[in-house]
C-alpha cells in the first residue's frame, strides 16, 4: 500500500472527491496556482480547473460565507482557512449562520462545507500560527468538529466530511503533516513514509465521524487525547512504562462516548490531554462525561494535562506545549492518588 | 497653517431631533426623467455618476417619463398595486396582532413596500434572493401564501419553520427565499457564493444580495463586494437606504462617502441610485441589474432611497429619536398613493375602485388570518412540538442529542 505525508492524504482525498463529484469546490488563500501554503491543494486546479480550485481575497468571513451560499445553491465546497489562527474573522459565519442554517430553515437549506484548517504548535509559529481552538466549535450546536492524527485517518475523515450533510471544522495538526511528532523537539521525527498510519490507499474509502480508535492498549490508566497529543500520551507511556490505554478521538463532535466510557470503565483511572489552554478546554467536557459515565469504576480524579492559560508563546514554546514528562507526570499521579 | 493644536473628535448628528421641524432640504431630488438609461454593457468607469444621482420615473403629475418608463403594462402596475397594497394591509393586522399578545415581535415595511414588491417583478423563477427582514413583499408579490407567513409568525403548529425562528425569518427555496438569519449583513456575501455557484454550474439564476443602509457597516458587506468584484458574480446587491437604522441616523453608517451607493464605485461596480418609493423606477433598475448579472456583466450596486415611516419593530419606538411628522416630510412621498395617482392619471384606477380594493385585501387577510389562528398563535392553540425542538439540527440525530431529548421526557 502507498505511504504518503499526511499533506499527501488530504490532498489524494479532495482529489478523489473532485474527481467523484462536480459539486466539490476548493478554494481560499493561495489555494489555486501555488496549492496553499502548506500545498495541500497543490495541483488540483491544473488538474480541475480554475472553478473548481481557485484563489481567494484575504477574507475569512468572505471565503466561509460565499461557501455557505454555494452549499445553500447546492454544491460542496471545502475551503481552505490558511491557519486556525485566522479563522475568528469567519466565526461568525460559522457559528450564526452555517451551524444553524438546516435548523432554522427546517430543513428547507442545509449546509455541507468544510473548512479545514491547520492547528496546534510546535513549529515556533507564535502565538498567530499554534492555536488549537477546537472548543469555540464544539460549543456550537449544529456543527462536526474533526482532528485527525495521521495519514489514513486524514483521508478517510476527509472525504467522509466532504460527504456529510453538515457543515465540518476540519482541524489539521500541521505538527504532524511530515510525521508522528511526539513532542520530543529535539529528535528527528519519524517519517510517515516509516510508519504503519503513513499507509493510504488509493481511490475511495471513508472512515465514519464520532467513531475513536483505541491506539494503545492497556489496563492501568486511560488517556484521551487527540491531533499530536495521540503521540506524546504514547511517549509518556513508553517512557514511564505506564499501562496506559491510549484513545485518539479523531471525531470530537459528535464524540465515541462508547469507546471511551468502557475502557475507563476496565481502567479505572482516567487523563486527558490536549494542547489547547485549559480552561474551558474541550478537556473540561471530557472530564464531566466520564464523571458522569464512570463515577462508581474511577479510582482516582481525573487529570487534565493541557496548554497553560496564556497566549501561545514563540521563545518558550517547549515550556507551553504539554510534551511527554507532563503528561508522564499525570500518569504517574493518576496512578498514585 | 489654520487650525494646527488640539484634535477634535467628530460625531455626525442628523438633521433634526424630536421637538425640531422636519428638515430633508440636504436630500437633493432630480427631476423624474432626467436620469438617462446606459446600455447594460456600459463601462462602469462612464456611469459614476449616478452613484450620486436619483433615477426616478414618476412625477409629481402622477406621469411616468424618461428612459427607465414603459416598462410594464397597466394590468402588471395593477396586479403591483395590488401586492404593495396587501402588504401593508397585512402589516397593519400582524402589528395588531402582536399587540394583541398573539406573537412576540413583529417588523413592518410601511413606506418601504415599493423596494421589495417591485423587484420581485424583475427576477425569474429559479433566481435567489438572501433577504433581510423587511423584504416580506418579495413573497407577497411571489404569491406565497399569507397564511403560511401567519404561521410563522404565530410559531403555531402549522408554521414550516417548526417554532425554532423570530416572527418573519420567512424560509422559502420554492419563492426563492433564503432563511432569514436575523444577524445582520451575513447573507450578503452568501448571496455572492450562490451566484459563484451559479456561474460555476454554468447555470443561468441569477442572486440577489439584500441590506439595510446601518449594516453595511459590517465587514461581511464589504467582503462581499470584493468576492462580486473579482469573480464578477451574477448577482445584484441592494441597499435599502431607509434613513434609519433602530435609533441611529444613516449618516453613522455612511460616514463622508456622501452615497452609499458610492461605496460600490472602489470595487469597479457599477453602482446606481434609485427612488425607493418609485415602484416603476425600482422594478426599471432592478431589471437592469437582473440583465446585466445574466448576461455575465457580474454585479450591480443599486441603493434604494426611501423612508422607514413606521417604527424599526415592535419593540421600538422612534418618537423618542426623530421629529414625529418627518415621515410626512419625506420628499419622495408614500410609494402606494404614487403609484395609485399613476395609475388613475392613466385611467385604468380611480378612488372608488381603490377604496373597494382596500376593503377586498382586508377581507382576504382577515380571513387568512383567521386560517392562521386556527392552527395557534404563540400563547395560545397548537404549537409545535417539544420534540421538533430537537430536530432538524443535523441530518441525524448524533448520539448526545437523542440522550438529552430523553431527559427532557420527549
Amino acid at each position: 500500500m502507498p505511504r504518503r505525508t499526511m499533506i499527501e492524504a488530504i490532498r489524494d482525498a479532495m482529489d478523489v472527491s473532485m474527481g467523484r463529484d462536480s459539486k466539490v469546490i476548493v478554494y481560499g488563500e493561495d489555494v489555486g496556482f501555488f496549492g496553499g501554503v502548506f500545498r495541500a491543494t497543490q495541483g488540483l486546479q491544473a488538474k480541475y480547473g480554475k472553478s473548481r480550485c481557485f484563489d481567494a481575497p484575504i477574507s475569512e468571513s468572505g471565503i466561509v460565507g460565499s461557501a455557505i451560499g454555494m452549499a445553500a445553491y447546492g454544491l460542496r465546497p471545502c475551503v481552505e482557512v490558511q491557519f486556525a489562527d485566522y479563522v475568528y474573522p469567519a466565526y461568525d459565519q460559522i457559528v450564526s449562520e452555517a451551524a444553524r442554517l438546516r435548523y432554522r430553515s427546517n430543513g428547507d437549506f442545509t449546509c455541507p462545507i468544510v473548512v479545514r484548517m491547520p492547528t496546534g504548535g510546535g513549529i515556533f509559529g507564535g502565538q498567530t500560527h499554534s492555536q488549537s481552538p477546537e472548543a469555540l466549535f464544539t460549543h456550537v450546536s449544529g456543527l462536526k468538529v474533526i482532528v485527525p492524527s495521521n495519514p489514513h485517518d486524514a483521508k478517510g475523515l476527509l472525504i467522509a466530511a466532504i460527504e456529510d450533510p453538515d457543515p465540518v471544522i476540519f482541524l489539521e495538526p500541521k505538527r504532524l503533516y511530515n510525521g508522528p511528532f511526539d513532542g520530543h523537539h529535539d529528535k528527528p521525527v519519524t517519517p510517515w513514509s516509516k510508519h504503519e498510519l503513513g499507509e493510504v490507499a488509493d481511490g475511495h474509502y471513508t472512515i465514519p465521524l464520532g467513531k475513536a480508535a483505541i491506539r494503545r492498549q492497556g489496563s492501568a490508566v486511560t488517556v484521551l487525547a487527540y491531533g499530536t497529543m495521540v503521540y506524546v500520551a504514547q511517549a509518556a507511556a513508553e517512557e514511564t512504562g505506564i499501562d496506559a490505554e491510549v484513545i485518539d478521538l479523531r471525531t470530537l463532535l459528535p464524540l465515541d462516548l462508547d469507546t471511551i466510557v468502557s475502557s475507563v470503565k476496565k481502567t479505572g483511572r482516567c487523563v486527558v490531554v490536549h494542547e489547547a489552554t485549559l480552561t474551558s478546554g474541550f478537556g473540561a467536557e471530557l472530564v464531566s462525561l466520564v464523571q458522569e459515565n464512570c463515577f462508581y469504576h474511577l479510582e482516582a480524579p481525573v487529570a487534565r494535562v493541557a496548554g497553560w492559560d496564556t497566549p501561545y508563546p514563540h521563545a518558550q514554546e517547549w515550556d507551553y506545549f504539554p510534551g511527554p514528562a507532563r503528561v508522564g507526570r499525570a500518569l504517574f499521579e493518576t496512578l498514585e492518588a | 497653517m489654520a487650525d494646527a493644536g488640539m484634535l477634535r473628535f467628530h460625531v455626525p448628528e442628523p438633521e433634526v431631533r424630536p421637538g425640531g421641524t422636519p428638515d430633508f432640504s440636504n436630500v437633493t431630488i432630480p427631476k423624474a426623467g432626467s436620469v438617462p438609461r446606459p446600455e447594460i454593457d456600459v463601462d462602469p468607469r462612464t456611469i459614476r455618476d449616478m452613484a450620486f444621482s436619483i433615477i426616478r420615473v414618476l412625477n409629481r403629475a402622477g406621469e411616468a417619463v424618461g428612459a427607465w418608463s414603459g416598462l410594464l403594462s397597466d394590468q402588471e402596475l395593477l396586479e403591483g398595486l395590488r401586492h404593495m397594497m396587501t402588504l401593508r394591509t397585512f402589516d397593519a393586522r400582524m402589528q395588531m396582532a402582536q399587540r394583541q399578545g398573539k406573537t412576540s415581535f413583529y417588523m413592518q415595511h410601511l413606506g418601504e413596500e415599493a423596494v421589495s414588491c417591485a423587484f420581485r417583478r424583475a427576477l425569474q423563477p429559479g433566481d435567489m434572493n438572501f433577504p433581510t427582514y423587511r423584504q416580506a413583499g418579495l413573497l407577497i408579490a411571489d404569491g406565497y401564501p399569507m397564511v403560511t407567513m401567519m404561521n410563522q409568525i404565530y410559531s403555531n403548529e402549522a408554521d414550516p419553520l417548526k417554532g425554532r425562528q423570530l416572527p418573519v425569518m420567512y424560509s422559502s427555496k420554492e419563492h426563492g427565499f433564503f432563511s432569514i438569519s436575523g444577524n445582520l449583513a451575513t447573507q450578503y456575501i452568501q448571496a455572492v457564493g450562490w451566484a459563484m455557484a451559479s456561474a460555476i454550474s454554468n447555470d443561468s439564476r441569477i442572486a440577489a444580495a439584500w441590506i439595510g443602509d446601518g449594516s453595511t457597516a459590517e465587514s461581511d458587506f464589504h467582503a462581499a463586494l470584493v468576492f462580486a468584484s473579482t469573480y464578477k458574480a451574477p448577482v445584484v446587491l441592494n441597499v435599502v437606504n431607509n434613513q434609519w437604522a433602530i435609533s441611529t441616523f444613516q449618516g453613522i453608517a455612511r460616514g463622508g462617502s456622501g452615497t452609499f451607493a458610492a461605496r460600490g464605485l472602489g470595487f469597479g461596480i457599477p453602482s446606481l441610485r434609485v427612488d425607493g418609493n418609485d415602484y416603476l423606477a425600482v422594478h426599471a433598475v432592478a431589471k437592469w441589474a437582473a440583465e446585466r448579472a445574466r448576461a455575465n456583466f457580474g454585479p450591480t450596486l443599486v441603493e434604494y432611497v426611501t423612508y422607514r415611516a413606521g417604527a424599526h419593530s415592535t419593540s421600538d419606538d422612534p418618537s423618542a429619536y426623530r421629529p414625529k411628522a418627518e415621515s410626512d416630510a419625506w420628499p419622495l412621498g408614500d410609494p402606494v398613493i404614487r403609484l395609485k395617482n399613476h395609475l388613475i392619471h392613466k385611467g385604468v384606477w380611480s378612488e372608488d375602485r381603490h377604496t373597494q380594493a382596500e376593503a377586498e385585501i382586508l377581507e382576504t387577510v382577515i380571513a387568512a388570518q383567521k386560517e392562521a389562528e386556527g392552527h395557534g398563535t404563540l400563547h395560545a392553540g397548537g404549537k409545535p412540538s417539544t420534540r421538533d425542538m430537537f430536530e432538524g439540527v443535523y441530518a441525524e440525530m448524533p448520539p448526545h442529542l437523542r440522550r438529552q431529548r430523553q431527559q427532557a421526557g420527549v
